[in-house]
């Protein structure tokens, strides 16, 4: 999805239908003409004003207010942005959501392109495999969540009894400030590992095989193909991958939020023990949701946006520019 | 190292010339199967092991060794699970959700496309262009004043509440556009207007003929979406007795949270559905979604 792939889709639809031919070359286009083109796009542009558009500018109004839904509206000014730029509870969420991003994203793409250039490899069971690598993907999250819940619980959970099994000492995997992270990113990673890799399995189907023939031609081993052929032809894809990495991890919500409930953000261990698994958008439900904050969570929401456009962008650069 | 081996000698090379594939190629790809069956137990272990805690009784997971194969006692946790939660209400709304939301994503989704893709008409590029900036823009953002809405027009707790903001997608006309722009020749359009055919009866005689198989990926992009969506019927089915499937095994999940037969027997159960239609159309989707991301 990058923009060298829209301009192509924009070149594209070069066609125009032999009756508006003439409107459209002519000095003045009626746009009444145009009334079934305006009436099949209508539908998505009505709801996006009354659902997109409009809550985006509620939102931006709600955040300079505070309002719990009942009592009568008070202007706040910038005090919940000031508040927020003070909330510890906040950073802490912002620091837990970077670091489970990271766990999960950066060794979940590099395995995911290490099964794609496999899966690109082998000749037998290639559909079996695809099938298995999406099924994650479209497996519930609350179904999942509650799954790693168990199997990483101190008491009854497989993995403990495993360890036990093999005379390693129990971890308390729900109790600890990384164990509770790792477990967050392992759940990550089992969802979304296989999804990339059949993005990046397409990708490198895509690349010719004269490249390949070409590079051997002039002596080159295994490793220095990969790196200079193999990565910069999939830099598009990585790209994705990379961006819609960045934007689904760091509004991680559902995986805390079922393991570790949803109580109300005054409570000490919302998001786990010492908040270990708190992430932004689950503190933003919890000052939304749970304490009916409107305002502030309007707040939090804009934060959460703003970080993740920055990242989303740092991301894109340095993904764009690692090719050259 | 399998991995590096497998690169230098990726399929199409030794499929596009037999008579050159040496020995150190055949036995590099049939290596990347170890790995690659590796991935497999590790994907599909959490299916097999919730059949495993949902077919055996709690004290069960206190024995040392623990059970490692299917018990005998499904039947009573899933009896539990239906006393617990409204299970079939729960998925009969799911499902009245993810059918509506995906015929409504089909038709409103490709007649946008269809738009787009063929046409020319003045602000389209303003409007096209403002539908992908929508579409970056988090959906936390939106969350808070849609359901103040959703509470002003009395919609909270309903399921049109889930229905009718999700019935057209960016992402969606985006996709589709794409697709026709590709799938659907020019000469057969121009052929449709010289029979006098409008806009509209191009697109159901001309185009949605032409579309199926993209009108099927998204039809089970979106259904599988809309199936697993747990955020927005969270925060807007405030009713207990009204509740989406993730939703009410999130909730039994809370209530029954050391219960782990009974709350992995409900998810057993949540899953089935989905999985089995994605099983069936799999090979499609599948097929569909590697030649939709070279796209």
């Amino acid at each position: 999805m990058s923009s060298a792939s829209l301009d192509r889709g924009f070149r594209r639809s070069r066609y125009r239908p032999p009756a508006a031919k003439p409107a459209a070359t002519g000095p003045k286009r009626n746009p009444l003409r145009y009334w079934p083109q305006y009436a099949a796009v209508s539908p998505f542009f009505l709801l996006f004003a009354v659902f997109g558009l409009f809550p985006l500018g509620f939102s931006a109004w709600l955040a300079f207010h505070r309002w719990d839904g009942i009592s009568p509206v008070t202007f706040a000014g910038f005090d919940q942005f000031r508040f927020l730029a003070a909330d510890a509870t906040f950073r802490k969420a912002v620091v837990n959501t970077i670091i489970i991003w990271v766990m999960a994203t950066v060794p979940m793409l590099i395995m995911s392109l290490g099964i794609a250039s496999m899966l690109n490899a082998v000749k037998r069971f290639k559909t079996f495999y695809q099938v298995v690598l999406f099924l994650p993907s479209v497996t519930s999250v609350v179904a999942i969540a509650i799954f790693f819940k168990a199997i990483f619980n101190n008491q009854v959970g497989v993995v403990n009894q495993v360890l036990t099994g093999l005379g390693l000492p129990a971890v308390e995997w729900l109790n600890g400030y990384w164990t509770i992270k790792i477990v967050l990113a392992l759940l990550m990673t089992w969802q979304w590992v296989g999804y990339n890799a059949i993005l990046y399995y397409a990708g490198l189907q895509a690349i010719s095989n004269e490249v390949y023939e070409a590079a051997k031609l002039d002596g080159a081993g295994a490793l220095r193909t990969f790196v200079s052929i193999t990565v910069p032809l999939l830099r598009p894809v990585i790209l994705f991958t990379v961006v819609i990495s960045t934007i689904g991890g760091l509004q991680t919500f559902a995986e805390p939020q079922v393991m570790f409930g949803s109580n109300a953000s005054i409570n000490p261990n919302s998001g786990g023990p010492g908040q270990a698994g708190l992430t932004m958008v689950l503190y933003f439900y919890q000052q939304a949701f749970n304490n009916n904050n409107y305002g502030y969570g309007a707040a939090i929401a804009y934060a959460v946006f703003a970080i993740v456009a920055v990242f989303a962008l740092i991301n894109w650069r340095l993904t764009a520019r690692s090719e050259k | 190292m399998a991995a590096q081996k497998t690169i230098a000698t990726p399929r199409g090379q030794t499929a596009g010339a037999p008579a050159r594939k040496g020995k150190g190629v055949r036995n590099a790809a049939r290596w990347a199967h170890l790995p690659l069956v590796l991935t497999t137990l590790l994907l599909l272990f959490p299916f097999y092991w919730t059949v495993v805690m949902a077919t055996n009784t709690n004290s069960d997971f206190y024995l040392t060794p623990p059970k490692v194969v299917p018990g005998t006692h499904l039947l009573e946790n899933v009896s539990s699970v239906l006393t617990s939660i409204n299970f079939f209400g729960s998925m009969a709304n799911t499902f009245i959700v993810a059918a509506s939301v995906t015929a409504l994503v089909l038709f409103l989704d490709s007649m946008a496309a269809f738009a787009f893709a063929k046409y020319d008409f003045p602000a389209k590029n303003f409007l096209f262009g403002l539908m992908l900036a929508f579409f970056m823009v988090p959906a936390q953002l939106s969350t808070v004043p849609q359901f103040i809405t959703m509470i002003q027009i009395g919609w909270v707790g309903t399921l049109q509440a889930l229905i009718v903001p999700a019935a057209a997608n960016a992402f969606g006309i985006f996709w589709m556009r794409q697709y026709i722009s590709t799938a659907v020749p020019d000469e057969i359009l121009d052929a449709a207007v010289v029979d006098g055919c409008g806009f509209f009866r191009q697109y159901v005689l001309v185009v949605l003929p032409v579309i199926r198989p993209g009108l099927a990926f998204l039809g089970i992009y979106t259904f599988v979406a809309a199936w697993n969506d747990y955020v927005w019927p969270l925060i807007v089915l405030i009713n207990p007795d009204m509740l989406t499937l993730q939703v009410a095994l999130s909730q039994l999940n809370t209530t029954r949270g050391t219960d782990y037969a009974v709350v992995m027997a409900g998810a057993l159960l949540a899953i089935i559905p989905l999985v089995v239609v994605f099983l069936v159309f799999s090979k499609q989707f599948v097929s569909d979604s590697v030649k939709g991301a070279v796209r």
